[in-house]
């Protein structure tokens, strides 16, 4: 395949595409705890919130949330900088932006991964984490996390695949990641084809990579269980 | 918030809404007829045949599909071949590009879908159905694909979710669905809060049609286990 010089333009495309990814996939862990803590929560209103963001979420397509996120939270940005007295024009970068929407996006569906995996532990390891004095934090942090990701690891491999994929719409907003930097290739060459065929294969090679990096995570997490199959 | 402007765009929102109904669902029923010849391709014993499907399978799930779209919007006419063609009156189109685009990414992640069900049917209804002296084309059409499209069902309706949030992409190449009509209406009042919300909710409700309609085939077809 001839990219015409614009391999480095492309590779630095991929570049950013996998900082947004891994970024993005980071703030939606985090989501996906809160969300599962408040869906597990004993104040009503918190389970109320947590059903709503992932009802919702859910049934909206991501380009939508993205734009949502990238024109709306401007003028709510505003609205705010402007009720603290400050007055310049606050704007949120692509890349915040993508940050953001994908998170949101993506946290809610890590909120029902973590939210099941949650309801394997044994609420007898709670319990004797209780008797042998441990504080909640303690608990939580050496008792249920490490079980929860394990059982988690799987489901969460699968969304950050949908996600990683799903980076290429921020290019919709002009983040200048690996689709926006095909496109620019493609307006100077005029071979689309080409160009957006190269771009996949560059998905391509980073699904695979994902995939690898997940298999070699989760049989790591893994390590000292029985499992059924070798 | 300005309320009266989402009031006002209801009307063009709905219509937008309206294709984006008839993208999910043409492409929808496309993508399932590719989807079960290669579906039954994938649990062949003979790898010649399970090779093409594999491929297929790998390279949509792959790549995101906003890729799809631009490689069949924008990519076809690089070839003379294609711009000469019979059919570029319609590759030319956004819409059969959508189309296009949508039917091949959604018949990759059904005919996995597929393949899971017809792996999950069980052996002995096959053994049956060949001890009845069932020939293997009576089998698949009796027993395998009727208990494989059963057990996928659930799996399907989410698929159809998913194309129906992936249909938004269609506003990318000049295509009016509902994200598109919204997108309009806001490059003209520049009211983005409020026309992003109401097309939200729209596909909110649109989801909802869609799972209702799901929960009442499988309330259908599991009428022999309900006493």
């Amino acid at each position: 395949m001839d990219l015409q010089g614009f391999g480095t333009q492309l590779a630095s495309g991929t570049w950013v595409t996998v900082q947004l990814a891994l970024a993005a996939m980071a703030c939606a862990i985090v989501l996906g705890l809160l969300g599962a803590g408040a869906k597990a929560s004993p104040v009503a209103p918190l389970r109320w919130l947590g059903t709503f963001y992932t009802g919702t979420v859910r049934g909206l397509p991501e380009l939508l949330v993205i734009l949502l996120v990238y024109f709306g939270a401007a003028r709510v940005l505003n609205a705010a900088a402007g009720a603290l007295g400050h007055d310049g024009y606050v704007e949120l970068s692509p890349f915040a932006a993508g940050v953001v929407a994908l998170a949101f996006n993506y946290g809610a569906y890590m909120t029902e991964v973590f939210r099941g995996a949650l309801a394997t532990i044994p609420r007898g390891h709670i319990e004797a984490g209780q008797a042998l004095g441990l504080g909640r934090r303690v608990i939580f942090r050496r008792i249920v996390l490490p079980q929860v990701w394990r059982v988690a690891l799987p489901a969460t491999g699968n969304i950050f695949l949908a996600l990683l994929k799903d980076t290429a719409l921020v290019s919709v907003i002009g983040l200048q990641d690996l689709m926006r930097e095909t496109a620019i290739a493609v307006g100077y060459s005029k071979q689309p084809f080409t160009f957006y065929l190269a771009a996949a294969f560059i998905y391509l090679g980073l699904t695979a990579l994902a995939t690898a990096g997940i298999h070699l995570l989760e049989r790591r997490t893994a390590h000292g269980m029985r499992t059924l199959q070798g | 918030m300005n309320w009266q402007v989402m009031i006002d765009s209801l009307p063009r929102l709905l219509e937008g809404a309206w294709l984006t109904l008839e993208l999910v669902f043409v492409s929808g029923v496309l993508g399932l007829m590719l989807a079960v010849p290669m579906a039954m391709a994938r649990v062949s014993h003979r790898l010649w045949l399970r090779v093409l499907p594999w491929l297929h399978i790998y390279f949509f799930r792959g790549t995101p599909l906003l890729v799809q779209i631009y490689l069949v919007y924008y990519g076809l006419g690089q070839f003379e071949a294609v711009r000469e063609s019979l059919l570029w009156p319609y590759l030319r189109e956004a819409y059969w590009c959508a189309i296009i685009a949508f039917t091949l990414n959604t018949s990759a992640y059904t005919a996995e879908i597929l393949r899971g069900a017809l792996q999950a049917v069980p052996g002995g209804e096959v053994e049956a159905a060949r001890a009845l002296g069932m020939r293997p084309g009576t089998v698949w059409r009796r027993i395998l694909l009727p208990r494989a499209f059963r057990i996928a069902l659930p799996a399907y309706s989410n698929e159809v979710i998913l194309m129906l949030k992936g249909s938004a992409l269609a506003s990318t190449i000049t295509l009016m669905d509902l994200t598109g009509v919204a997108r309009t209406i806001i490059a003209r009042t520049y009211t983005p809060l409020e026309l992003f919300l109401a097309a939200g909710v729209l596909y909110v409700v649109l989801a909802f049609l869609i799972l209702g309609g799901f929960r009442l085939l499988e309330h259908r077809l599991s009428r022999h286990l309900r006493a």
